[in-house]
């Protein structure tokens, strides 16, 4: 291909097909150029006008989400959200995909994945306090998937661990139509002063342009080209333009881009990630309004004779491009350098609007960045609503034994614990880990204050695909659970929409409808989204993965000793459940693994009103000091929560209560079970009443086992090994 | 049979490791150091005579576990002096 990558071929459709450009497009291109693109400007106008950073498919939907509240200080369209935390502090956040790149190469994949996501987060002036990961993988059987697993968490704990910031929760589900398609989406949360925050507009002409940070390579040339295109056979050939990443370096960048941010000298600042160079100069200029000059030979390379198609569209990782105030390249300059970092001024901002690159003293591009940008098409493709399902037939149904049921679950790929996973992290480098995997959200403290930020990535795909509005619904409505049930006040989100061919319409369909759910969610709960980012063609061969709209939620605790966490903590305690539970098994685990029923039916339905209500009374309750733990109830039902919340510090539980396999294991939304002291008790009970929330005494804790009476009776540890097992047996080989 | 296989990341990919010993080169004041590129060398004793089996072998090696073909190329060497 290199010979290709030079202006001295002339530009043809058959090339611009080649660069994923439909013949539509390319017409457009050189209506807006006035003449034939020559390859520099295709290889550029392919990579601003993929799927990927032009958000074509997408964006007609992604406006109608909402955006503001007064928490909000910067919605979607930055590096990422910001939300005011309170006393002059902002909890700064996204969360990104970097599925394909994983799929090829599973640890610098994940890795990549884990540093662009910190960058963008540092960028604006944060210090990245965590990271979570919602991962997807193929069925446990998959001979790929072990394989997957082990590269990915070795990736993201290689890179979190090296740069010394803490992975604190996430997700996994496994599922068959992740086979050929994973998905890994990297979160980071970082704090910054208020007064302190970075953009990337440049404004100011003549202002110099300063590329900062590691070396250009040939890195991931067409990287975002690849993660817009479907896999087929033939991708394994897409290899070599797979990205290396270098934590070391990332944390240099960090600290010196920390120390300049200090000063004033800098007018704005991003992260070059997918497709490098390119899309930071045309984001930046085009933000502030201006146009850009670049001078590619000025550009840092670490290898020789690379072409400016080449330089423009590198992913090499761990670089930053800036605009600095004019007269301050000196002082930073001095900064990078004793980081031991690259700095070069690459050119300035010109007015007119248009980017123009030369290299080896010639004018190898000029485009307008009108149309590079927010000028990039817009598609409304045709969607078609998931059709309704019918609800589950529980008819004819022979349920097995309570107690085979639950050691079936907790044992499943879905709830088995995480632990074989998150022991590879580092959850508390930093020392301000209050409560990291496992738990509901993870906490962690705003360095020197008693303030700390709840944090929790959710979503439920199998609910996605069988209704897209529920679903989408759902992974809100649980994220806003998860925060809800630590104490901690929800905030805002971050997304990241991972779905398949946006082509065909039902696929289409399924983003609508999920979008739709998201956003009546959003609107009912208060918690808007501030960032996030999209994934569309995650197909292999024609099959589209399950859609999976993860959620990243955000909250805050004014003052951590009030926090809760997720166990029975004590004996002799009463035990509620909060919230009706109707026994909804359509779409829920117990469908799905127990009675190994694969009918799509219709998912449990979210009741926002309640999920509000119910959230406010469990933060109240908790900080009034009357439940002492809590956990909200989702995969698995009731007594699937109950066995985590006992499982946690070996705390049993004992109920009087008599129910079915539905009432146990029905996947009813809007419910926690709370701890509940006997002290304080008839406060609780006048609290519920007052709030008019349906409250129902389940049982009271204590003891070493789990009994429900005249049903079942296991002992706490005879669950946790069950729960534990599943995944280091899967990754030995002994369950495959 | 024994045989060396040389395993060493492709050409343009990143090697920080690589670049974390030319950088204590220059610490040490070991100047002209240029670039510096790192790989890892395998030496296996195969019970195989046959060149042609053993090399067929050691591929297969590679191919599944040894390289990264991903990012790494990899070069066997047989000595087939015993």
């Amino acid at each position: 291909m290199s010979t290709r990558l030079n202006n001295l071929v002339d530009v043809t459709e058959d090339i611009a097909r080649e660069h994923g450009l439909t013949d539509d497009e390319y017409k457009m291109i050189v209506g807006h150029l006035g003449r034939t693109p020559n390859m520099t400007e295709l290889g550029v106008f392919s990579v601003m006008w993929s799927e990927h950073c032009s958000y074509k498919s997408s964006r007609k939907w992604l406006k109608k989400l909402p955006t503001e509240g007064p928490q909000v200080i910067q919605g979607p369209g930055e590096n990422a959200g910001v939300i005011d935390i309170g006393d002059g502090d902002t909890a700064i956040f996204k969360m990104e995909s970097h599925n394909h790149p994983s799929f090829i190469e599973p640890y610098q994949g994940a890795a990549t994945g884990v540093g662009g996501i910190m960058r963008d987060v540092f960028t604006m002036g944060a210090r990245p306090v965590a990271n979570l990961n919602a991962l997807r993988f193929g069925e446990p059987s998959h001979p790929k998937t072990r394989h997957l697993v082990a590269g990915v968490v070795s990736g993201i704990g290689g890179y979190g661990n090296c740069i010394g910031v803490p992975t604190v929760g996430g997700e996994v589900n496994f599922d068959a139509s992740y086979n050929g398609n994973i998905l890994v989406n990297a979160m980071c949360v970082g704090t910054a002063r208020a007064d302190k925050i970075f953009y990337a507009a440049a404004t100011g002409i003549g202002s110099p342009v300063v590329y900062v940070g590691a070396k250009t390579g040939r890195d991931g040339i067409h990287g975002a080209t690849m993660a817009s295109a479907e896999f087929d056979d033939a991708s394994q050939e897409k290899r070599p333009t797979v990205q290396v990443g270098d934590p070391f370096t990332e944390k240099l960048l960090l600290e010196a881009c920390q120390e300049l941010m200090a000063s004033d000298a800098i007018i704005g600042i991003q992260d070059m990630g997918a497709a490098g160079l390119t899309s930071s100069s045309v984001e930046m200029a085009d933000k502030g309004g201006v146009g850009i000059f670049i001078d590619l030979d000025k550009v840092p390379c670490r290898e020789t004779a690379m072409s400016g198609y080449e330089m423009l569209l590198s992913e090499s990782q761990e670089r930053m491009l800036m605009v600095l105030k004019p007269g301050r390249e000196a002082e930073a300059e001095k900064i990078f350098h004793r980081w031991g970092l690259d700095f070069a001024v690459i050119g300035e901002l010109t007015d007119g609007h248009r980017m123009v690159v030369h290299h080896q003293g010639e004018e190898i591009a000029d485009m307008p960045l009108t149309h590079l940008a927010d000028g990039a098409p817009e598609y409304d493709r045709p969607h078609v609503a998931t059709p309704k399902r019918p609800e589950f037939d529980a008819s004819n149904v022979t349920h097995p034994a309570i107690a085979d049921s639950l050691k079936s679950l907790m044992g499943n790929s879905e709830i088995a614990s995480r632990r074989w996973i998150w022991e590879q992290y580092d959850s508390m480098v930093m020392g301000d880990t209050l409560v990291g995997p496992g738990g509901d959200a993870a906490l962690v403290r705003v360095h020197g204050t008693q303030k700390a930020l709840a944090m929790s990535t959710d979503v439920t795909p199998r609910y996605c695909f069988a209704d897209p509005i529920e679903g989408g619904k759902q992974a809100v409505a649980e994220a806003y659970r998860n925060i809800s049930a630590t104490g901690a006040t929800p905030l805002a989100i971050t997304n990241c929409l991972n779905f398949g061919n946006p082509e065909r319409p039902e696929i289409m369909g399924q983003f609508v409808g999920c979008l739709d759910g998201m956003g009546q969610a959003c609107l009912a709960l208060d918690f808007p989204v501030v960032s996030g980012n999209v994934s569309l063609y995650n197909e292999t061969n024609g099959t589209g993965i399950l859609p999976t709209p993860a959620i990243g939620g955000v909250g805050v605790i004014a003052d951590y000793n009030n926090a809760i966490g997720s166990g029975f903590t004590q004996a002799d305690a009463h035990v509620f459940v909060i919230g009706a539970s109707h026994g909804a098994l359509g779409c829920s685990l117990y469908q799905r693994h127990v009675l190994q029923d694969e009918a799509i039916v219709a998912p449990p339905a979210v009741d926002l009103q309640a999920e509000r209500a119910h959230g406010e009374f469990v933060r109240a309750t908790i900080a009034a000091g009357a439940v002492s733990a809590a956990h909200d109830v989702s995969d698995g039902g009731l007594l699937v929560a109950l066995s985590e919340m006992a499982m946690r510090h070996g705390i049993g539980v004992s109920s009087q209560q008599q129910g079915d396999s539905a009432y146990w294991f029905g996947e009813d939304q809007g419910r926690y079970i709370v701890q509940v002291s006997a002290d304080q008790l008839a406060g609780f009970t006048t609290a519920a009443q007052a709030a008019g929330v349906n409250v129902n005494e389940i049982g009271k804790t204590g003891g070493d086992e789990l009994t429900i009476d005249a049903t079942l009776t296991i002992s706490i540890a005879e669950l946790t090994r069950i729960n534990q097992d599943w995944f280091p047996d899967l990754m030995s080989g002994k369950t495959a | 049979m024994k045989a060396t296989i040389n395993i060493t990341l492709k050409s343009g990919v990143l090697d920080p490791q690589g670049k974390a010993i030319e950088n204590a080169l220059g610490q040490l004041n070991f100047s002209g150091v240029n670039s510096v590129r790192q790989g890892k060398l395998i030496e296996i004793d195969l019970s195989e005579t046959d060149a042609a089996k053993a090399e067929a072998s050691l591929t297969a090696m590679c191919e599944q576990l040894l390289a990264n073909t991903v990012i790494e190329n990899y070069d066997i060497q047989l000595d087939k002096s015993e």
